[in-house]
């Protein structure tokens, strides 16, 4: 091992930002961290041991813990429940005789759920030491049963298994975009750097990963900060649940993504990009750095690109298993090899970002959105959409409907339209921006996808009339508490609190004013988070509430109190221990109301 | 009976610090005597609740017995009050949480230094453990929390004179400010 943690170190070059690159290399060698290599790193990267464990923990895909020979992930997305997650994740842990969580006795296999590993479109879907599985059956459990069973390699395993399709049902725009690679970096040369800069404004391209903040301004004050060297920062840490549209564009797109990282580089001045591709996307990183090699063969990446005597470069950093990182501070943290945890803005990245200089962060989207525009000019591009939101939006669309997958629309499409054309029926409601975002209901078709009235990251998640509203909170509320990265309280506690107030209701035992106290639960962690994570992870809550009161009314019981929890139940091992069944070992879990006063058990007070 | 307001106070998974920085009120004591009347507690070792006004509960629910006396509490309480961390959270004694409760009993009657005669005690006058210490609010309908561990004689003293008095209660920022 001592030489293999060399080796990885020096191939690192000895840099503590790689940490996190360094772990994952060694996770896929040894399914764990071995306490050897936590000391030898400790040395070789002049990182302290505390902040090691402290990376390791933070991440989903580290462990301190030995997993199985093959780590075996089931996406817990709520759209992979939809596809029948549930039943075949007991048919899998029957079948290969490992609980969920746990690792086989023989160490062979380890198996345990994941967040939405962003193959909403073709679930339910998992993870085999990182690598996608898609469409996941009953059959093809058998067959990856067998697979591990027979200890075969994974480059052994039949490609089906690790299919991933695009499925892009209406390109617009972008996506019917001709582009020759070099093209952008040249019209950027030939209009000169401040025409470009001025016809990206032109054009009123915003941030396409949610929040909307126009890329043009964004470039011009990392352009205007003064600096030996600028970062360019493409996020393609795609985790919000419902969210798989950078799958395919840097699947089939990559070349327009990596020339739009390009095109800012040479705008703000910078030397070095990284593409943090989310850790799930590993089956992208061979084929991406194939993209980058190319480019640079072509003199469009590298030394003096063009003969402009202007160099770049991209390196491509994989994330490990969390979707704070989708946040742009943390995502830079999680870039300089430490644990994703949002800093405090301001400042902002574009003053002080990746090692403290002015960065540019991005969504994938953004990129390819910004190559086509240096190319085809602003007016190209702010002819279509509405007066606030230019351009067009691409969309993943999944859940309860015919044809789920890549849709692309002019800003301004209502909900109705692209209803129909993914062909969803008998619609009860819509996720709009993943968890995150916001639930719609069959009452506002008529809403338009835009900054100013819809905005959205790019997710559509449909839900149709036999869905049940609580079972989708439910998911997406476990998933924001699973999710929250610990820093600050109001999201570690409230995150954990609001799943428990839901379950509570969830599971039937809510009553009276259990409505009123999840409600004011949720106000609290929404505006005392630290992050957009705790501020949006009452959403799924609050905007189901308020269009659903009485769904939720109906689930309370006719009470004025029940405890959340199985009050006889929690005596169970106390009594099996005691070996006891008398009726002072038993608890009612709803008082009986008629009992005289004075009911408490013999024994002395406390 | 009397027209005072009657108070019934009790220590369930707690350390009685509670009840001590409640003593600390120290001479506003004989003030409050004026209109307040001691139910169960253990400043009058009554052992049961009859009609209250007010119940005062210290400590988190661990056992059976803290669930039959908390509910015995607020069957007689028109308004009941979670006091100081432990009642809040859980606190302390909620750290066992992060150990299974069969690891617990086994440390403490089987495998422990110096055990013998191992087993666990089943006499049924026994309260028996539940799996984890929860606040007390997970098991009734709190009206009021006094957060602090311990709340300061202070925060009993406005609490109380407050609802006494007829006021809706609140504590001012100085009262709960802790660092």
């Amino acid at each position: 091992m001592k030489q293999f943690i060399q080796d990885l170190v020096t191939k690192n070059h000895y840099k503590s930002t790689h940490l996190l690159q360094v772990l994952r290399d060694v996770q896929t060698r040894y399914h764990f961290i071995p306490e050897g290599a936590i000391t030898q790193l400790t040395e070789l990267l002049n990182v302290p041991r505390t902040q090691i464990i402290g990376v390791i923990e933070f991440y989903s895909f580290l462990h301190l813990h030995r997993q199985g020979h093959y780590e075996l992930l089931i996406s817990d997305s709520i759209t992979d429940h939809m596809l029948g997650k549930h039943e075949l994740m007991a048919y899998l842990s029957e079948k290969l005789n490992v609980g969920i969580g746990k690792v086989r006795e023989d160490g062979l296999v380890s198996l345990d759920n994941t967040s939405c590993s962003g193959m909403c479109d073709q679930g339910p879907a998992g993870l085999v030491n990182g690598h996608a599985l898609t469409r996941l059956d009953k059959s093809k459990i058998d067959t990856i049963a067998e697979l591990i069973n027979q200890e075969k390699p994974l480059d052994e395993w039949p490609t089906e298994l690790f299919a991933v399709a695009d499925n892009i049902y209406k390109p617009d725009l972008l996506l019917n975009s001709q582009f020759t690679p070099g093209a952008a970096i040249k019209a950027v040369f030939e209009r000169g750097i401040d025409a470009t800069l001025a016809q990206i404004n032109e054009s009123g391209l915003r941030g396409r990963g949610g929040a909307g903040f126009k890329t043009a301004m964004k470039w011009q004050f990392c352009k205007e900060e003064a600096s030996d060297q600028h970062y360019v920062i493409c996020n393609a840490d795609e985790g919000e649940p419902g969210t798989f549209k950078d799958r395919i564009l840097l699947n089939s797109y990559a070349d327009q993504v990596f020339e739009g990282m390009t095109v800012c580089a040479t705008i703000i001045g910078a030397t070095e990009g990284y593409l943090y591709l989310r850790g799930e996307y590993l089956h992208l990183h061979e084929p991406l750095l194939a993209v980058l090699q190319q480019r640079r063969d072509a003199g469009l990446l590298g030394k003096n690109i063009l003969g402009q005597n202007f160099d770049f470069d991209i390196h491509i950093h994989l994330g490990a298993g969390a979707y704070i990182c989708g946040e742009e501070s943390a995502l830079i943290e999680s870039l300089e090899g430490k644990a994703g945890i949002p800093r405090n803005r301001p400042p902002y990245p574009v003053t002080s970002g990746y090692m403290n200089k002015p960065t540019v962060v991005n969504n994938v989207e953004t990129f390819m959105a910004a190559a086509n525009i240096a190319i085809n000019g602003g007016a190209w591009f702010a002819n279509i959409g509405t007066e606030k939101s230019k351009g067009t939006k691409i969309l993943s669309i999944c859940g309860d409907c015919a044809k789920p997958g890549i849709y692309e629309y002019p800003f301004g499409t209502t909900v109705r339209e692209i209803l129909k054309d993914c062909q969803a029926e008998d619609v009860f409601g819509i996720q709009i921006g993943g968890p995150s975002g916001l639930f719609i209901s069959n009452q506002e078709l008529d809403r338009k996808l835009a900054f100013e009235d819809l905005a959205t990251g790019g997710s559509f998640i449909i839900f149709n009339n036999t869905r049940n509203v609580l079972d989708i909170v439910y998911n997406f509320t476990h998933f924001f508490a699973h999710e929250s990265c610990g820093f600050c309280t109001p999201c570690r506690v409230g995150t954990s609190l609001l799943k428990k107030q839901l379950d509570k209701i969830h599971d039937g035992h809510g009553s009276a004013g259990d409505i009123v106290a999840l409600e004011e639960l949720c106000q609290l962690v929404k505006n005392n988070s630290h992050c957009g994570l705790g501020q949006t992870a009452a959403n799924p809550i609050l905007t189901t509430l308020e269009r659903y009161p009485d769904l939720y009314e109906n689930q309370l019981k006719n009470i004025s109190y029940e405890p959340g929890f199985d009050l006889d139940g929690s005596l169970a091992t106390a009594r099996r221990m005691a070996n006891r069944n008398d009726a002072a070992a038993h608890l009612e879990q709803i008082e009986d109301e008629l009992a005289t006063h004075g009911t408490t058990s013999p024994g002395a007070q406390a | 009976m009397s027209n005072k307001i009657r108070v019934a106070t009790t220590s369930l998974a707690g350390c009685f610090g509670c009840h001590m920085s409640f003593l600390d009120i120290d001479e506003r004591m004989l003030q409050l005597a004026q209109v307040v009347e001691f139910d169960r507690s253990p400043i009058t070792d009554i052992e049961h609740c009859t009609n209250c006004d007010i119940g005062l509960i210290e400590g988190g629910v661990c056992n059976s017995e803290n669930v039959h006396v908390l509910r015995e509490f607020r069957k007689n309480c028109k308004i009941l009050v979670a006091v100081g961390a432990c009642a809040i959270n859980g606190g302390l004694p909620a750290m066992r949480n992060f150990i299974p409760l069969e690891d617990c009993l086994r440390e403490a009657y089987f495998d422990g230094i110096g055990v013998e005669n191992a087993q666990v005690p089943n006499d049924p006058e026994l309260p028996l453990l539940l799996d984890k210490v929860h606040p007390i609010h997970e098991v009734v309908k709190i009206d009021y929390f006094l957060p602090g561990c311990p709340p300061s004689a202070d925060v009993f003293w406005k609490f109380l004179t407050d609802l006494i008095e007829g006021r809706e209660p609140s504590l001012p920022y100085e009262l709960v400010h802790y660092d």
